[in-house]
């Protein structure tokens, strides 16, 4: 029986030690993209270690890492969805909005092109093609960040997508997103980092491409990074936010972006370095 | 179907290197699950002795509500605890959101209405006569709660094994409440998720193997425990 209390105590205290790290850490909500790269990997451990700062990432979509900002639960935001973006700050939610690395989407599909999309040079036009061979177009349908860019794009070739009977809605992330689209055999639209990341491992060629390589401009994916008003919630860790808005502009911080390469590719850019 | 046998390679290779990180996020799970067990284990099985002793209306329907709740998907047990312990809700000021405590919390949560149910399902099953003879012979209330529990120990036991694995298998109430965040709250269920997310699924399906193989490890030692 004591052996049992023993056990006991020991477990609490494992659970309170845990809980009492609340006041050093950062908590950061970003998208899936930032995470599943590695990039985040490469960017915050310097950051940790000059600040002594513990950065507790939560990935999730977009959407939901705004929603995250918006009720206080999280300290600071990156995500890459401007519109959202510009109204999580004008609702006073966010501060210190600050754009700081970017890459692009590209329109993918399967690699003998059946709807054609491949000829069209713009992006708009691609969709078309898509919408009117009645082809699969697999979305990620929840509210990311990709998926808000996704249907900026129908509405502006004038398409309303779900009218297309193989149209499919995932729900999931970019990575099972790309996977149902090469089962499926259907189109997909995707930031350029995850689908380098899992090249090897879809049936899925670039059809329309992003401005990173000379196309569409439409295509762009700016990322930005916001810190949580610290007006609305005053003990956030406002100052850890605002370091990491520090260290994610700097000139060390933008060349780790820069550096930063998966199979030999460079998967984000940096807004804010100067031209060397 | 060539994921499969990487997977075996990949277990491999993690459980031969002793990957820092991967018995990083066991040892987490199983601490986890451990701990909310206990506490768990310390509420239902009295309560579930309580409610099965008892004698009163409507202790059918309440077996109903019981059996109901050990079925609850694990989502929406993450879901209204994160509606609770969101800075938007009545328990926000404790801030625990994507702390180790709110994903013990959740597997807590998950643990009660099963443990509480079998251990309830386990006193039902102790011939009443029995109890009856018991009291006659002049045993207090606790003396026979105590001599029941006694004769259903096996059965109570059970209730906590399944309460303990509930509690280190699910995914959806951790990945909400913890976040799955590196060092804090990734257990390997939630790694397991991430892998899959990130196409990984050799590896998730390894540490799905390592989880499993611990846990059969320790259900052997159990056994042999109670053996004896």
């Amino acid at each position: 029986m004591l052996r049992l209390w023993k056990c006991l105590a020991l477990l609490l205290g494992l659970g309170l030690s845990a809980s009492a790290q609340v006041e050093e850490r950062l908590i950061l909500a970003t998208t899936t993209s930032t995470e599943n790269s590695g990039l985040l990997d490469f960017l915050l451990p310097p950051f940790e270690e000059r600040f002594g700062i513990d950065v507790q990432v939560v990935a999730v979509g977009t959407g939901a890492a705004l929603h995250l900002g918006e009720t206080g639960d999280a300290d600071v935001v990156m995500v890459h969805a401007p519109a959202l973006e510009e109204a999580f700050v004008a609702g006073g939610f966010g501060v210190n909005r600050r754009e700081f690395m970017f890459n692009d989407f590209v329109l993918l599909g399967p690699p003998d092109d059946p709807a054609g999309a491949a000829q069209a040079t713009q992006v708009a036009a691609a969709l078309a093609q898509i919408f009117h061979a009645q082809a699969t177009f697999v979305s990620r349908g929840d509210n990311s960040g990709t998926h808000v860019k996704e249907l900026e794009l129908w509405r502006l070739a004038g398409l309303d997508p779900r009218a297309n009977p193989n149209y499919r809605e995932t729900g999931r992330g970019m990575g099972e997103t790309l996977i149902t689209a090469s089962e499926l055999g259907g189109y997909t639209l995707s930031d350029r980092g995850t689908f380098v990341t899992f090249a090897d491992r879809v049936a899925l060629a670039i059809v329309a491409q992003g401005p990173v390589t000379g196309g569409d401009s439409l295509l762009a994916n700016p990322y930005s990074i916001i810190a949580v008003n610290p007006v609305r919630y005053p003990d956030i860790n406002y100052l850890g936010a605002m370091a990491l808005i520090a260290w994610v502009t700097s000139p060390q911080g933008q060349r780790l972006i820069r550096d930063y390469q998966v199979n030999g590719q460079p998967l984000f850019f940096p807004t804010l370095l100067p031209p060397e | 179907m060539h994921y499969l046998w990487e997977a075996l390679l990949a277990a491999w290779r993690l459980v031969s290197s002793a990957d820092r990180e991967v018995v990083d996020i066991l040892s987490r799970s199983l601490e986890f699950a451990a701990l909310a067990t206990l506490l768990a284990a310390l509420v239902s099985v009295p309560l579930g002795i309580v409610l099965a002793l008892g004698e009163y209306r409507l202790k059918r329907l309440l077996a109903a509500v019981l059996a109901t709740l050990t079925g609850v998907p694990t989502v929406i047990v993450g879901l209204v605890l994160f509606g609770l312990l969101s800075r938007q809700g009545p328990l926000g000021s404790w801030r625990l959101l994507f702390t180790p405590a709110a994903v013990i919390a959740g597997e807590f949560c998950l643990a009660v209405p099963i443990i509480t149910y079998f251990t309830f399902a386990a006193l039902e099953a102790v011939d009443p006569l029995w109890r009856l003879t018991a009291r006659t012979l002049g045993a207090t209330r606790v003396q026979e709660a105590a001599a029941a529990l006694r004769t259903a120990r096996r059965g109570v036991a059970a209730a906590v094994a399944v309460g303990f694995a509930r509690a280190i298998s699910e995914v959806g109430a951790a990945t909400i409440l913890g976040g799955n965040i590196r060092g804090s709250t990734r257990t390997i269920t939630t790694a397991i998720a991430l892998e899959t997310s990130k196409g990984e699924f050799a590896l998730g399906l390894a540490l799905g193997g390592i989880l499993i193989s611990v846990f059969l490890l320790l259900n052997v030692l159990l056994l042999r425990l109670r053996g004896r």
